[in-house]
């Protein structure tokens, strides 16, 4: 009697311990992830006051139409993300495989190098916005000093659209390119060096080695490093936020020429107090990086194993 | 009974965290009021004061900058969480925030008489509850380099200088004047946004007429201050800097403008940003007279544990007696007009402006100013106005094209 109860805990133990072992995460993820998920749905579809919840109206969908077909700033704002998605993924991925290469040689201190590239990925967002942002001053800025040398002439960074995504993608890359570097470096350590040997011996060059056998072989990281990349700048906001100080800086410049959509709903949100609003941005930013999320990863895909 | 540690661990954690929480709460029996504030509202000694009266009270303060503090507190109260026992609300928001008074705490009107009236009803619901005690008001005058003047062959006395600009077109021309004698570098004005602002606080009618309706696109003063701005950026006249980023900070130290429209509030910025200008500034008086910008007030939000010493703090800042040790120490101009007759405040002069007589000039602001009626969202009006005129200045867009586009964006305000 008694070792047939034992032999059931421990056959429950079996089945349904996994559950018990991974269900905080999950919990977590209910408290934190999905109810505000949800919740934030719900708040979409009402005309609601940041600070007035109690007089919130239903209205269906309208928040959406909104911002669909009458609101160009939601556009502008959507078109900037972009624009800043391909100026920040792209250098990032390519930087870094760059990195990992070279800190996959031989050299003095190694380890060294190795933890300085993560260096900037650790250093306070606010903090390099605000030195960045120093850097690329228009009348001060270390960068237009050096421009200015070489007869360049200045540049007022933020005015400009192309010029102030630059300064912004600057900062993403800087902050960014180790932490990727490093994941490539990891598994370039992986591959067997048999492989170079023999691709040495058929008599392939360095920079044919690299792209036949390193970069295919690291699809999956390439995968992952896009992926993380792309869902991290869909919902750029300090680095903007941050280039442009004072009272307009939710605004993202005179002419919104540098507000990311996130900024957009942080604008919508904290300086109009349009909850409603704002909450129907945050579902529509959620299914955009959703699709290019996909379709990232299913460009990075195509990288070739054979 | 292998898993026994495990249990004692997730036990001794739980204690843990329970003791953490309970550590939270001020333990010497002291009751801690917390005041959120953003700028220099020039408290410091006052809390001391107050904490040496009041053994029992411990005044912990924290400082954002302007716009920061403001959404801030709109998410603390949207969340009924995290918001200070105190917290300070500027002239462009308090409208915001007095359209939902049930989040504050009525203040009692027993103490009404201590300020202007428009500074009372500034802060006064519909309903007609009070949300705010007055801090300082803004009043306006002008700051200038006498350095600068010197330099490029205009007259540094303060009278000699107020003068010479009666009239904004007169400033303008002065402009001018001055570039085209000024040293390397300076120009005559901080930037476009910063003297609209200045004219825009001078008009009968502001952004919003009186039932809350944005008048900003048919107001003709205003218009006549943007065309009168947007020549003197074309004329070269500005730096080109928005007031309260770190540029506009660096410009102070580098010399980069000749003046700056000022109310009282400014005079601290400028001693906090560039201290090693000290002797160089002066204070001369604002064309077109009187006018008003800035000014703030003390809030107590109801989420507060304290809120009974937390209006009994609130009152005491904002009474006559400290808005006085407020103007002698940082130079913020009272909401309280008995104070404007007296020695300490209207004789008071200011040795970082070269001696100039502070205290009568503001004071004499104050009494000139005829209040202008702020609507619900005047600071995202400004906001707007001010990028507007920014991207007149980085030649963006023509004065006219920028303005337009600042009515619509004014219109989706309302909606």
């Amino acid at each position: 009697m008694k070792t047939d109860w034992r032999e059931r805990r421990h056959r429950w133990d079996i089945r349904y311990a996994p559950y018990a072992y991974i269900a905080p995460y999950f919990l977590l993820f209910a408290v934190f992830g999905l109810f505000p998920l949800l919740y934030t749905g719900w708040v979409s579809m009402q005309d609601r006051n940041l600070l007035d919840g109690d007089a919130a109206t239903f209205i269906g969908v309208d928040n959406y139409v909104q911002l669909l077909t009458a609101d160009p700033y939601f556009w502008n704002a959507m078109g900037n993300t972009l624009s800043l998605w391909l100026l920040t993924t792209v250098p990032q991925i390519l930087f870094a495989l760059g990195i990992a290469q070279l800190l996959n040689r031989r050299l003095r201190g190694r380890t060294f190098f190795r933890m300085g590239v993560l260096l900037p990925n650790i250093t306070s967002v606010a903090a390099v916005t605000i030195i960045f942002a120093q850097l690329f001053g228009r009348d001060f800025g270390l960068i237009n000093w050096v421009l200015d040398l070489f007869g360049a002439g200045r540049i007022d960074w933020q005015a400009g659209t192309g010029s102030s995504h630059t300064a912004i993608a600057a900062m993403v890359v800087w902050r960014w390119t180790g932490y990727h570097a490093l994941i490539f470096l990891a598994s370039m350590q992986a591959i067997p060096t048999s492989v170079y040997e023999a691709a040495r011996l058929d008599g392939a060059s360095a920079w044919q080695q690299f792209w036949r056998i390193t970069v295919p072989m690291l699809r999956p990281q390439i995968i992952f490093s896009t992926v993380i990349a792309t869902a991290g700048n869909m919902r750029l906001l300090a680095e903007p936020l941050l280039f442009n100080p004072g009272a307009a800086a939710a605004t993202g410049g005179s002419d919104r020429q540098f507000q990311t959509a996130a900024l957009y709903l942080y604008e919508q949100g904290f300086a109009k107090f349009d909850f409603g609003y704002a909450s129907a941005i945050a579902w529509l930013l959620l299914i955009a990086t959703v699709a290019i999320t996909g379709l990232s990863y299913l460009a990075a895909r195509r990288i070739r194993t054979d | 009974m292998r898993r026994t540690p495990t249990l004692v661990g997730a036990g001794l954690l739980a204690a843990a965290l329970v003791a953490a929480g309970c550590g939270s709460g001020a333990s010497d029996g002291k009751t801690r009021i917390t005041i959120g504030l953003f700028g220099n509202f020039g408290y410091q000694q006052l809390f001391e004061e107050y904490e040496k009266a009041h053994p029992d009270i411990d005044i912990t303060d924290r400082t954002a900058s302007y716009s920061d503090h403001h959404k801030n507190l709109a998410a603390h109260l949207a969340t009924n969480n995290g918001a200070a026992d105190i917290e300070a609300v500027d002239v462009g928001y308090i409208n915001q925030f007095k359209a939902n008074p049930g989040q504050f705490v009525e203040l009692g009107a027993d103490v009404k008489d201590r300020w202007l009236d428009w500074k009372w009803e500034g802060s006064l619901s519909k309903d007609g509850k009070q949300i705010g005690y007055g801090t300082d008001v803004g009043g306006l005058a002008i700051c200038y380099r006498r350095d600068l003047f010197e330099a490029a062959g205009l007259p540094s006395d303060r009278d000699q200088v107020s003068a010479l600009w009666p009239t904004w077109e007169q400033f303008m021309a002065t402009g001018k004047q001055f570039a085209a004698k000024a040293p390397a570098g300076a120009k005559f004005f901080d930037g476009g946004p910063t003297v609209l602002n200045a004219i825009v606080g001078q008009a009968p009618t502001g952004y919003y007429d009186k039932t809350d309706k944005i008048v900003v696109g048919d107001n003709a003063d205003i218009r006549k201050g943007w065309n009168l701005v947007a020549q003197g950026v074309a004329d070269g006249l500005s730096a080109g800097l928005l007031h309260s980023t770190p540029q506009w900070n660096t410009g102070f130290k580098q010399g980069q403008f000749a003046t700056l429209a000022c109310p009282a509030w400014m005079m601290a910025k400028i001693k906090d940003q560039a201290p090693e200008t000290s002797g160089k500034w002066d204070l001369a008086a604002v064309p077109g007279g009187g006018g008003n910008w800035g000014g703030s007030y003390l809030t107590v939000p109801k989420q507060g544990k304290n809120t009974d010493k937390a209006v009994a703090l609130a009152a005491w800042l904002t009474a006559p007696e400290q808005q006085a040790k407020v103007f002698a120490s940082a130079g913020l101009l009272p909401s309280t007009p008995k104070l404007y007759s007296e020695e300490s405040v209207a004789k008071k002069q200011d040795p970082f402006f070269n001696n100039a007589p502070v205290g009568k000039v503001f004071t004499d602001a104050a009494r000139a100013l005829k209040p202008q009626y702020q609507g619900p969202k005047a600071g995202d009006v400004q906001t707007e106005m001010g990028n507007a005129m920014q991207r007149v200045e980085q030649g963006k867009q023509s004065p006219d094209e920028s303005w337009n586009q600042f009515v619509g964006d004014v219109k989706r305000l309302e909606s």
